[in-house]
């Protein structure tokens, strides 16, 4: 007992963030199970935690109420983001959603309210490792719900084939806009988690690099499966630990990895367990 | 019944289908049957929403059908098959019969199971297999039992035969006489003449995107009209 | 004050085009998003760097580091996409790898040259002659800069319409596998392609080093996303679209500074993009259908 007390007092910041991590990897996935490569998690995230942090900060909010709102607003702008996307396949709306994540960044940086370049600081990080991991288990527990509903055999039939899905009745762009949303919901909530723990938010946290770090972990992990994003998150956030060692060859190493994970097993780690069909049980 | 009035799609300048009438009644099998380019999946799009009429109208029963979207026309009860086949294909077959029963409120049973594969003719299909390595043959058949979980009043099969051996293709005729026999009005796009004789009560003829000839089957096949569209495209088979 | 600043998007302009060309080059050929260009960018402009510090004339410090570029790319091409084509790992792992690759560029630059920021002896643009042209003003450099950029499209735009090699290269980027049934060599097509997008990409980097006198790890960030801004506008796969695009992001930019929005011109570039994007989604010059469903 008293080794694990010690285990995460030398730890704690490492696993809460793994928590806030596997939470964005969630979001993201939501987007690609439906096909979507929707880029906008990261933008949402920032969304949320600005939110919280000018809630807590000028208003003075209690942490539940700054939570509740930060996701509310995140998940109203994955909704809206569907609109001008709804065209958009592929590429294409992965590079607007990119696009989407930059303008954020831009307004973010340069409006006073959120302080600009320099940020948002003073922040109370009072949202422990078990809130984290209560809400980790909460999106956990909502989504393997979801996962038992007509909602996630359209979310797959709209991955599969769009043009089918039609034919057999599902509404695409409502899907698709549902899904932006949930994951804009989950972002937001893991946005919100992060400016609770952190002492200070940047704009540049909330950018392409940290888009870039949720897609790696989602496709590393396993794409059509929520298990795999966390698995993906948990693995590359604690990486860099297990490797420090290494000092001046992380980076390099980190890079290696993750090559050779994609170029040998191109469905993620996830795949490697999964044999035999995806099961989507109605 | 499927009415379909004075239909015409344009395409970006040219008259795809024009002023095209036809109705299929329920219970009965309607041939569509012309050349390469005719029009015949043009108006399987049309009637499904996915191609926007510039004329005419599209009805199913009382109920306008044309203008709305296709997952709306989906849920009033017009499913298809596609000439190339579009299953689901990393999903199991049991998700692909949910998939066509999507529209309707409660959960398929195994015993609706059972019965739509009995009636698509594939009841020895393993429902945990996967939907693409099924035999050719048994994926073109699964399309049409995921057509047929919709309960729809109107199913459209397009080129439902192709890539199929004359044996399997005359066990086609069953399925699809008891298709129709269970009240849905079938309309049987087709190239081949035999499954299209043996199957159809009645025949429509569509050429350059207009309706060239109507009858039975053996009426048709002798319409001199007919059988010159078809030259150069194996008129002997018509005969 | 309109020409000058006109001029000075058409500088900024051609350094963007030649860069987005190799963005949409590859994109074209392979339908993929290279995300390791922009660290071929930072590479060549730091072996620029060395070779112009070990005392290697500019010009030639330059066409190396290019060339340098080059190989980079195709030994990208053998590392990260190559063993996925065989395959058949679709669109999105391809990204993932090239960002694998980006990654191991940055932390070897990172290992050899540290995280300072590197200046040529030579300077940058202010070092050269300011010549007066009426209205406008520029200096030697600048206009250096600008001709190697536009030379570089000039020679690229040739390779690709009247080369064995061009024909194949739009060949394999219209239907690849027609291309192979027509004797396309496809995988010495797609190593040439990587080699001409690298290096072009590789050019822009060394250009842009030299025109701010200014070589660092973190120099590709600002353009890796503008690189894709520009070819969505453009058009993706289309190269003239790319150019075009590049320009007509260098104007914007410049012009967003001329009116005092410096720090809003990356949004001002992307709320372009995604005005383009959304009622043009094949951008101005794109042939590609944008439903993949």
């Amino acid at each position: 007992m008293h080794a694990l007390a010690d285990f995460y007092a030398r730890h704690s910041q490492l696993i809460d963030q793994v928590g806030i991590n596997a939470l964005l990897a969630l979001s993201l996935s939501v987007s690609l199970q439906a096909g979507q490569l929707a880029l906008a998690q990261a933008a949402f995230m920032g969304i949320a935690a600005y939110v919280t942090a000018i809630l807590t900060l000028t208003y003075h909010w209690p942490l539940i109420a700054t939570i509740l709102v930060a996701v509310l607003v995140a998940t109203l702008a994955g909704a809206a983001l569907a609109y001008p996307v709804r065209r958009l396949r592929g590429v294409f709306l992965a590079i607007a959603t990119i696009g989407f994540g930059e303008i954020v960044r831009v307004v973010a940086n340069n409006v006073s309210i959120t302080g600009g370049a320099e940020g948002m600081s003073g922040l109370p990080q009072d949202a422990n490792t078990l809130t984290i991991y209560a809400a980790l288990a909460v999106v956990a527990l909502a989504l393997f719900g979801l996962s038992r509903t007509k909602f996630a055999l359209a979310v797959a039939l709209v991955r599969e084939d769009e043009h089918a899905a039609r034919g057999v009745g599902v509404d695409v762009g409502t899907v698709r806009m549902l899904s932006l949303a949930l994951g804009g919901a989950i972002a937001g909530l893991a946005g919100a988690l992060y400016a609770h723990s952190s002492a200070f938010i940047t704009p540049n946290d909330f950018g392409f690099e940290r888009m870039e770090q949720i897609l790696v972990w989602c496709v590393i992990g396993g794409v059509t499966s929520p298990l795999g994003a966390v698995l993906g998150a948990t693995f590359l956030s604690v990486l860099p630990e297990l490797i420090r060692f290494l000092a001046d060859y992380r980076e390099i190493t980190n890079g290696i990895i993750l090559l050779l994970v994609i170029v040998f097993a191109p469905g993620g780690l996830a795949s490697l367990w999964r044999r035999g069909p995806i099961r989507v049980r109605v | 019944m499927l009415i379909l009035e004075n239909v015409g799609v344009r395409y970006g300048g040219v008259d795809a289908l024009r002023g095209v009438s036809l109705i299929v009644e329920r219970g009965r099998i309607l041939g569509l049957i012309g050349p390469n380019g005719a029009g015949k999946t043009t108006l399987v799009n049309a009637t499904t929403g996915l191609a926007p009429l510039a004329s005419g109208s599209v009805r199913l029963d009382e109920q306008r059908v044309d203008g709305l979207a296709p997952h709306h026309i989906a849920r009033i009860g017009i499913a298809r098959t596609y000439q190339n086949i579009r299953l689901f294909g990393a999903l199991d077959v049991r998700a692909n019969l949910a998939a066509g029963a999507f529209t309707r409120p409660a959960r398929l049973t195994g015993e609706e199971i059972r019965t739509l594969l009995e009636r698509a003719g594939i009841e020895h299909v393993d429902p945990d297999a996967q939907a693409s390595s099924l035999p050719y043959g048994d994926q073109r058949r699964l399309e049409i039992a995921r057509a047929l979980a919709a309960s729809p009043s109107v199913l459209m099969l397009d080129e439902p035969a192709a890539g199929m051996n004359p044996s399997e293709t005359a066990r086609l005729v069953d399925t699809f006489r008891a298709i129709a026999a269970s009240g849905i009005a079938v309309l049987l796009i087709e190239h081949d003449m035999t499954l299209v004789r043996a199957a159809c009560d009645a025949v429509v003829v569509l050429n350059f995107g207009e309706v060239i000839a109507r009858g039975t089957p053996s009426e048709v096949a002798r319409d001199p009209v007919v059988v010159e569209a078809y030259l150069g495209t194996g008129a002997e088979a018509l005969a | 004050m309109v020409a000058q600043q006109l001029l000075n998007g058409l500088f900024l302009g051609a350094v963007y085009a030649l860069f987005a060309v190799g963005y949409t080059l590859v994109f074209g050929v392979l339908d993929i998003l290279n995300l390791a260009h922009a660290a071929i960018f930072t590479a060549a402009a730091f072996a620029a760097f060395s070779l112009a510090a070990a005392g290697v004339p500019l010009p030639l410090a330059f066409l190396i580091a290019a060339v340098v570029g080059g190989v980079l790319g195709i030994l990208l091409d053998r590392v990260a996409f190559a063993p996925l084509r065989r395959r058949n790992a679709g669109t999105l792992v391809p990204l993932i790898s090239s960002i694998g690759v980006a990654i191991i560029i940055g932390a070897v630059l990172r290992g050899i040259y540290g995280v300072d920021e590197l200046h040529f002896v030579t300077g940058g643009r202010d070092a050269g002659t300011t010549i007066h042209l009426g209205p406008v003003t520029f200096t030697t450099v600048e206009l250096t800069i600008f001709v190697a950029a536009v030379v570089l499209m000039l020679a690229l735009s040739w390779v690709l319409r009247s080369t064995t090699l061009g024909r194949s290269i739009r060949a394999v980027a219209q239907d690849r596998i027609a291309a192979t049934l027509l004797g396309v060599d496809l995988e010495r097509t797609i190593a040439a392609t990587f080699f001409i997008a690298s290096s072009l990409g590789g050019a822009a980097g060394v250009l842009t080093g030299l025109e701010y006198n200014s070589v660092t790890l973190d120099m590709g960030s600002p353009i890796e996303l503008k690189g894709l801004a520009i070819i969505i506008l453009g058009g993706m796969g289309s190269v003239t679209g790319a150019v075009i695009g590049g320009f007509i992001i260098g104007a914007v930019e410049t012009l967003a500074v001329a009116f005092g929005l410096s720090e809003w011109r990356d949004a001002i570039t992307f709320g372009v993009m995604f005005i383009i994007l959304v009622a043009r989604p094949s951008g101005l010059f794109g042939k590609r259908a944008l439903r993949q469903a």
